[in-house]
């Protein structure tokens, strides 16, 4: 079976290796990837000692810090991936805009932007409900979508991303602003701003299941029309669909996705740009395919990155949002100064 | 070019029932602008019928009103008799198909893929890809003759055989009714005879056609009935033979001509065509 999976098909096939192989690829590696984000840090617990502590052999040290730091850590890492790497994938074909991303265009800003003015109002970040998280996604995703649909910017992806940039920009910085009139705030967020899956606890997670069920459940539902929709409005409504309401619910679901991935890691760019580029390319462009690939492409991607910024400036930590950002601009510059960018 | 002596997807089952679609007092147009108004026509069944007339004309609108992309102002339009605005879209979507103009796809589809979104309106969101679906994709390949081409790339085919391949998706939809914006705007003489040619098949299967054609010549060669548009009225409709005068011509487009038939199919040419 794996002979013939693996086999090439003949000249000008666009995919010569079908979506499972990939998958299943793609699932090895995230195991890998796991195993280190588990073994390696930035403390003095030792890779072989942070196996002991995995086969339940470990000294007590290395069992609190395996358990109650890097796994939690780790799984929200899973989680925070998955989601970033299928709102982009959403986010890119709603704009029909290999560009589009939930951190580049504002959603991510707009929901960090959201949870500071709760905070700054009396929540406090143990207590807050992602939903306040999910509804300033939602706001930043329709504002800067119907500035695209302005007339002039629709069919332009750098003008949309442009006008994102704004949106992100205008947004990150009236935050700063927030922050700087409440020390107490700033504090308690600090790290958690700049995007980071450390020291939150799994009690955000369980809050964020249900609303992330939903999101899964909205995407089964609208994934055919949505494929659909990437050959045009016209031709959805040709094919029996109805482009408007399967627009809303993606935004929906994109809003869901950004609103839980920011509320456990804070704000991260670059990951939605990323993640659905690479899906494509291995797959192709139907996001009935890429958007599976997505799923296991954007957590390899977050918690390597992770697990990376814990030992570059060892034994201090980057916060993971300073190293997404400083991989992602350089394929952002590499996309962008491509001689044409890809049509979606 | 395969002819098609037999119906294209009529392997075990019938082709489908034939469908009526009507326009009845139709207005429409864009925001505030009426484009077509007070507009009447049936299609006539199992036949391809062009719609002509000059730029701006309203042929497009109609089209694209016809096949419930633009809802109308006024009027309606009428599916086997009920309105098709009030039938549910997906239903629609099994009886009538609609090409329109201007297609793009992603990049890095392939044929096979492109063809494969014809049968979404006979899926449900449950619902797996059946033996039935393969087997109407195949066959629609086959009639548009791209069952070698369907695992390359469209963006790596030439304008002909894309505009195939989409209109093997519309065929691969398999509705009685065909509605096609200009589907050989672009390509040039060869491929333009391949693409009419193929839509001409589709008639032998019991398809109602419609298109909108800039070139009248090949309106009058490819189509059984012409419709003639001006200023958002049909100002002539019937066979080419009865239909295209001297006189149709230069109301239409101001251009003087003969009108002479072709001296081995029949059909009416234009001669002496000068301003």
């Amino acid at each position: 079976m794996w002979k013939k999976l693996l086999t090439q098909r003949p000249n000008g096939v666009a995919r010569p290796y079908p979506l499972m192989v990939w998958m299943l690829l793609g699932a090895a590696l995230l195991a890998l990837v796991m195993l280190s984000s588990l073994l390696i840090g930035a403390g003095d617990i030792s890779p072989a000692a942070a196996w002991q502590a995995l086969l339940g052999q470990g000294h007590e040290e290395a069992n609190f810090v395996i358990r109650e730091l890097r796994a939690p850590r780790t799984l929200l890492g899973l989680i925070t991936g998955a989601a970033l790497g299928c709102a982009g994938a959403l986010m890119q074909t709603l704009a029909r805009n290999p560009l589009a991303e939930p951190g580049l265009l504002g959603v991510s800003a707009g929901s960090a932007f959201a949870v500071t003015v709760a905070l700054l109002l009396g929540a406090s970040s143990t207590t807050l409900s992602v939903y306040v998280a999910q509804a300033g996604a939602l706001a930043g995703c329709l504002i800067v979508l119907s500035a695209a649909r302005l007339n002039g910017v629709g069919n332009d992806p750098i003008r949309l991303v442009l006008a994102g940039a704004t949106l992100s920009s205008l947004l990150l910085a009236l935050t700063s602003l927030l922050l700087m009139f409440d020390q107490r705030t700033a504090d308690e967020i600090r790290f958690w701003i700049t995007g980071s899956v450390a020291g939150r606890d799994l009690a955000t997670l369980k809050e964020l299941l249900p609303s992330l069920a939903l999101a899964a459940v909205l995407t089964l539902l609208i994934i055919r029309p949505l494929a659909a929709l990437a050959l045009g409005e016209t031709m959805a409504t040709n094919l029996g669909h109805k482009p408007g309401r399967i627009r809303f619910v993606a935004v929906i679901v994109v809003a869901l996705l950004v609103g839980a991935a920011t509320a456990m890691a804070g704000p991260i760019i670059f990951v939605g740009l990323v993640v659905p580029f690479i899906a494509r390319t291995l797959v192709g462009a139907d996001i009935r395919r890429y958007l599976w690939l997505c799923l296991v492409i954007g957590p390899i991607i977050l918690i390597s990155a992770d697990t990376f910024s814990r030992i570059i400036v060892a034994p201090a930590e980057l916060p993971l949002g300073v190293l997404t950002a400083m991989i992602g601009a350089p394929v952002l510059l590499a996309v962008v100064r491509a001689n044409r960018l890809p049509r979606l | 070019m395969n002819t098609v002596e037999k119906p294209i997807l009529a392997a075990s089952t019938p082709p489908s029932a034939p469908a009526s679609l009507r326009a009845k007092e139709l207005a429409a147009g864009h925001q505030q602008h009426l484009v077509i108004e007070g507009l009447n026509l049936s299609l006539p069944k199992q036949q391809v019928t062009a719609i002509v007339g000059p730029n701006g004309c309203g042929k497009s609108t109609l089209l694209n009103t016809l096949g419930r992309i633009l809802a109308p102002k006024g009027g309606q339009v009428l599916l086997d008799g009920k309105d098709i605005h009030a039938l549910p879209s997906k239903q629609v979507a099994q009886k009538l198909a609609l090409l329109p103009q201007d297609t793009t796809a992603p990049e890095g589809m392939t044929v096979l893929d492109l063809v494969r979104f014809g049968r979404q309106p006979h899926q449900q969101w449950y619902s797996q890809w059946s033996a039935e679906d393969q087997r109407i994709v195949q066959a629609a390949l086959r009639a548009a003759n791209l069952l070698e081409l369907q695992h390359r790339e469209l963006d790596k085919l030439s304008g002909g055989q894309r505009q195939r391949a989409w209109i093997a998706m519309a065929i691969a939809q398999d509705t009685p009714l065909l509605l096609l914006d200009e589907p050989t705007s672009a390509l040039d003489l060869g491929h333009q005879i391949e693409v009419f040619e193929l839509i001409q098949s589709l008639t032998q299967e019991g398809k109602t056609v419609a298109m909108v054609v800039h070139d009248l010549l090949n309106a009058a060669r490819y189509a059984d009935y012409l419709v003639a548009m001006k200023a958002g009225k049909i100002i002539a409709e019937g066979t080419p033979q009865e239909v295209l005068t001297a006189e149709l011509v230069y109301e239409l487009y101001q251009v003087h001509c003969q009108v002479m038939p072709d001296p081995i199919s029949g059909v009416p040419l234009l001669v002496n065509i000068r301003r």
